[in-house]
């Protein structure tokens, strides 16, 4: 395994441009969280061009909603969602200036072919790892669409937080290239 | 006739949605090890040791093991010699959903399916109520995470398509499910009934105790044989390349309709939660 990069957030073009697929990234800093409900409202704003709840120019978005907070911690339990139900709207965002995506899970050709384009990355955070991924969010507030509750954009505070680069701005794609690697099914 | 009251169903319910959303069952955990031990990915097994970590934390600090803590999803056997009173039995079950997530911090994931509006308290719970001989109430909450659960599937197959056919939809369906489901997952497959009865099986099987073998022994080999099948496709752990897609395939079966073929696999995420109480 390759040794691990430290990325800290806001990111520039040069940072995402270095990343590779399979690189292990720690990253710190302010990521925000977001799932379905928020993003078809986020990319109802872009579109309309009105201002966004968080300047979204090198930014990272965690797809996320964690457990509540039990009294005395930040967050509950805080792993990744399934990416692809974001897919409709991510290249809208990364367009408008979204540098990098945590989740699980594949993405579609227009969400790669946009990072491709406007220079952005997707990485995985380890699904169903939700207990050991919160001791890396050090707060967490609120600040869009409390009424969303679980899917309410959340400004976290992150250090060193674990992923891995699924998506780099090549176009590669590390779950096809490591199932490839393991697959003993013949070639159909 | 026994007499339960159905505030003793509450509390129950209400222990069990805590229970088995912070404390992973010794069977994952172990199937987990031995996962590590047989996985030849670096990557894979850095993975695999962070879900025991996960496990350890969750049960030491008392915080869900996933951030989705799932559709409480509950079954029920009933004792015919037994009397709930005091209060219906399912909302008996759905107060004890509701206090347990509220009292234990777990996720409330329930929402209308066109506006999206949250119930806010993780309500209804999906109750499966099945009357047995006997005058005790065993109460089983399995919550079910949405990722798994969307890759899950039923088909009704053309019975000319046999054994083989059963097992290329379920090998397939795991293939195209890929990293989405939050692999090492646990494969339950329900066979014959009706289109309903399928699925229903297949969600029983994932109760069934991880490393224990099927009573049935032809089904046994072909747990054995798909297990195989599944894990030479190569997806891995969080499906970034791998020997262990799944950690288990389970499989029940049932007469069906001489005219069918019915067929469920429902995924199971490797927080393959479920605990039980008998009263």
């Amino acid at each position: 395994m390759s040794d691990v990069i430290k990325l800290t957030t806001p990111l520039s073009d040069a940072d995402v441009e270095k990343l590779n697929i399979g690189d292990r990234v720690e990253i710190t800093g302010i990521i925000y969280t977001g799932r379905d409900a928020a993003h078809k409202r986020l990319v109802e704003l872009v579109k309309e061009g009105k201002e966004l709840p968080f300047d979204i120019k090198g930014q990272i978005i965690y797809y996320v909603g964690p457990s509540p907070a039990p009294p005395g911690r930040p967050v509950g339990a805080a792993g990744p969602t399934t990416s692809y139900r974001m897919d409709p709207y991510a290249p809208v965002l990364i367009e408008a200036g979204l540098k990098g995506m945590i989740g699980k899970g594949a993405r579609n050709q227009e969400v790669i072919e946009a990072m491709m384009r406007f220079k952005a990355v997707y990485f995985a955070a380890i699904g169903g790892a939700g207990a050991l991924m919160a001791k890396s969010i050090k707060s967490a507030e609120v600040i869009a669409y409390p009424e969303l509750g679980p899917e309410a954009v959340r400004k976290l505070e992150v250090v060193n937080f674990p992923v891995v680069v699924v998506n780099d701005v090549r176009g590669n794609d590390l779950y096809r290239e490591g199932v490839k690697k393991y697959s003993r099914q013949k070639a159909a | 006739m026994r007499e339960v009251a159905a505030s003793r169903i509450t509390e129950a319910v209400r222990d069990l949605c805590i229970k088995a959303n912070t404390q992973l069952g010794e069977d994952v955990l172990d199937a987990l090890k031995r996962a590590l031990k047989e996985e030849e990915s670096p990557q894979g097994r850095d993975i695999l040791e962070k879900l025991i970590l996960n496990a350890q934390i969750a049960r030491e600090e008392n915080i869900p093991i996933c951030q989705d803590t799932g559709f409480a999803v509950v079954f029920v056997e009933l004792g015919q010699d037994v009397h709930v009173s005091g209060g219906s039995l399912v909302e008996a079950i759905n107060e004890g959903v509701r206090q347990g997530y509220k009292d234990g911090y777990l996720r409330k994931s329930i929402c209308h399916p066109f506006t999206r509006q949250n119930t806010g308290d993780n309500t209804p719970a999906i109750v499966h109520i099945e009357v047995v001989p006997g005058d005790k109430i065993k109460l089983i909450v399995a919550p079910k995470g949405g990722g798994s659960e969307n890759m899950s599937r039923v088909t009704m197959l053309t019975p000319a398509v046999g054994i083989e056919g059963i097992k290329d939809f379920v090998v397939q369906r795991v293939k195209e499910s890929g990293p989405n489901p939050c692999p090492p997952t646990i494969i339950g497959v329900g066979i014959g009934g009706t289109f309903e009865m399928a699925a229903i099986l297949a969600k029983k099987s994932l109760l069934r105790e991880l490393g224990t073998k099927n009573r049935d022994p032809e089904l046994q080999k072909l747990e054995e044989d798909w297990l195989k099948a599944i894990n030479d496709l190569g997806i891995g752990p969080q499906g970034l390349g791998g020997r262990i897609t799944s950690l288990a395939v389970h499989i029940e079966m049932m007469p069906c309709h001489i005219a069918s073929l019915p067929v469920a696999v429902n995924i199971q995420c490797h927080a393959a939660r479920h605990k039980e109480i008998e009263l």
